[in-house]
């Protein structure tokens, strides 16, 4: 069984957006940046599967700027087989992504996607749900457990207010939340095999894809700021505030 | 322009979310519908229609549906989505499953989570967590939006729209249900809550976490949530995380104890209304974004309050 896992380079989880002066964008220059975590645990989840005998091969994809390359090969250290890029150097949007990955799909056949369920830079949350249907797959979102047998997957999904299981036939798509797993760290000689494995570069053009915008950024903006609060003495005065002052009481 | 609102409801009544999503709905045009889908929706329906500023509510029914499972939705609402130029869905955990899923059908760019609606074509969401705000206008003829709720006023009830039953459409033989299991809570949902208190890697242990923040979030009727540190740490289960990478709150009052205010859980609640940070170290992050701090060791601090609560009459 062949399993892709799309993965993005985003800023660093740790590291606090910062809005440019201009307003056009968040200042990404010298910023730390790492895989999605989000993509982690989607990449986690095929090495493990591979590990148990279920996949045979676990293909890296990410969609961006040259230095994804790196991204790329952190999950290859971390168990995946083999990397492709398909370099961009503006960010796409989703529907434009889930189009390329659709068309990496058809080349590849693989029998499962595995991805994370959201970028924590654009926050959509949408490639997995729309590459599924420009494929006319089921999808199985916000997974928090999977079970791949032969044809199906059974997903045990994050819901409101609990957990929903699902069966889906394969090939499908399945998006991972956050407690699907702990991703691993990788060790220093996967770090080094990594380097050694195959990772294939190409543009959106050699898919002949229209990855044309369809959201024009009017500005970006930081959120509004909150007003300076004050020190309370006691946990008596903390209540009296929040009665009288606040009124949440 | 004709908007259509998917409703979010438990069965026997919308829940807010759809009021507030109908709200978003009414800045764009005066002709809403809102779109009832489900096993069993009479009910639901009914409610949906009371809202005021809705003029029509579709009812569809099927198993598929109820199950919740997005190529139910997808065969439902594509052929409907024909008749109107936006489609406004809640950004609860069922809409982000569904609605990219229909945006892509329809070849349309889904703007997701928005808290403005700045124009018919122009919307504000947050990304990076809520670091930014970033304002998008959108060059497509019809619209998929998914609104996030705690931002909008609840429209509210008034109005007496017609109801009308549609054709619930086929589901897809790809996709099963299985099971569900909802969890009863005892108290509110973590995303609903009006308060939460939300206990830090200070509690040090599990057993301290269920022993200061339990008793303490009983007390004030509230949710209880965790910094990703205590998470990680054990101390709390993961669907507690408020943050970041875990659920994004804006109660009326957030009670924050022994957390420090890493960047990824201030994002997580930073638009609460009125925030209280209970920590010892006075130069803790969290006390820029708090409204009340103090000062003190939550094991002295949260016992004062519990005895502060009890006189207040809670």
């Amino acid at each position: 069984m062949k399993v892709l896992v799309p993965v993005k380079r985003v800023i660093d989880y740790n590291v606090k957006a910062r809005v440019k002066a201009d307003g056009s964008g968040v200042d990404l220059a010298n910023v730390k940046m790492s895989m999605n975590p989000f993509c982690e645990i989607a990449v986690e989840e095929a090495v493990r599967l591979k590990e148990k005998g279920t996949a045979t091969e676990v293909v890296i994809v990410s969609i961006g700027p040259a230095q994804a390359q790196e991204t790329i090969r952190t999950a290859l250290a971390m168990g995946g087989d083999r990397g492709l890029l398909i370099q961009s150097d503006t960010d796409l949007e989703p529907l434009a992504v889930a189009k390329l990955l659709a068309a990496v799909v058809k080349e590849e056949s693989p029998n499962l996607v595995l991805m994370g369920k959201q970028a924590i830079d654009g926050d959509n949350n949408a490639v997995g749900q729309m590459l599924a249907a420009l494929l006319d797959w089921p999808q199985a979102t916000f997974a928090s457990k999977v079970e791949v047998s032969a044809s199906s997957a059974k997903v045990t999904r994050e819901v409101d207010g609990g957990l929903q299981t699902i069966e889906v036939q394969l090939p499908a798509i399945v998006t991972a939340d956050l407690r699907l797993n702990e991703p691993r760290y990788a060790s220093l000689p996967n770090i080094m095999k990594a380097k050694k494995k195959d990772l294939a570069v190409k543009t959106a053009a050699d898919y002949g894809v229209d990855t044309a915008p369809r959201l024009k950024v009017v500005k970006v903006a930081e959120p509004p700021k909150r007003a300076g609060g004050i020190k309370v003495e006691s946990a008596a005065d903390l209540v009296m505030k929040l009665k009288n002052e606040a009124g949440v009481l | 322009m004709a908007v259509l609102v998917i409703a979010d409801h438990d069965g026997s009544a919308v829940r807010d979310t759809t009021n507030k999503t109908v709200t978003a709905a009414l800045q764009l045009s005066s002709d809403v519908d809102v779109l009832v889908a489900g096993k069993g929706v009479d009910a639901a329906a009914a409610s949906a229609a009371k809202i005021a500023g809705v003029k029509k509510v579709l009812t569809a029914d099927s198993d598929a549906l109820g199950q919740g499972l997005a190529e139910a939705y997808e065969a439902l609402v594509v052929p409907l989505a024909a008749k109107y130029d936006a489609i406004l869905i809640p950004s609860t955990s069922q809409g982000k499953n569904i609605a990219p899923r229909i945006a892509a059908k329809l070849d349309v760019a889904p703007i997701s989570d928005i808290i403005e609606v700045v124009d018919a074509n122009t919307f504000s969401r947050p990304i990076y967590a809520g670091n930014a705000i970033e304002t998008v206008q959108s060059s497509d003829a019809k619209k998929v939006i998914t609104v996030r709720p705690t931002v909008f006023k609840a429209a509210a009830d008034g109005g007496s729209a017609s109801i009308e039953k549609i054709d619930a459409g086929a589901g897809s033989a790809k996709s099963k249900f299985v099971s569900q299991e909802i969890v009863k809570l005892d108290r509110p949902d973590l995303g609903a809550a009006k308060i939460v208190v939300s206990g830090g890697r200070a509690m040090g242990s599990e057993d301290e976490f269920k022993a200061v923040i339990i008793p303490l979030a009983d007390k004030l009727g509230a949710a209880v949530g965790a910094s990703r540190a205590a998470v990680d740490a054990g101390y709390a289960p993961n669907d507690y995380q408020v943050g970041q990478t875990g659920k994004v709150v804006a109660p009326d009052l957030y009670v924050a104890i022994g957390i420090s205010g890493a960047i990824q859980h201030l994002a997580g609640m930073k638009d609460s209304k009125v925030i209280v940070a209970i920590n010892k170290d006075a130069d803790a992050p969290i006390f820029q974004v708090a409204d009340y701090g103090l000062v003190a060791d939550y094991k002295t601090a949260v016992p004062e309050l519990m005895e502060a609560l009890s006189q207040a009459g809670k």
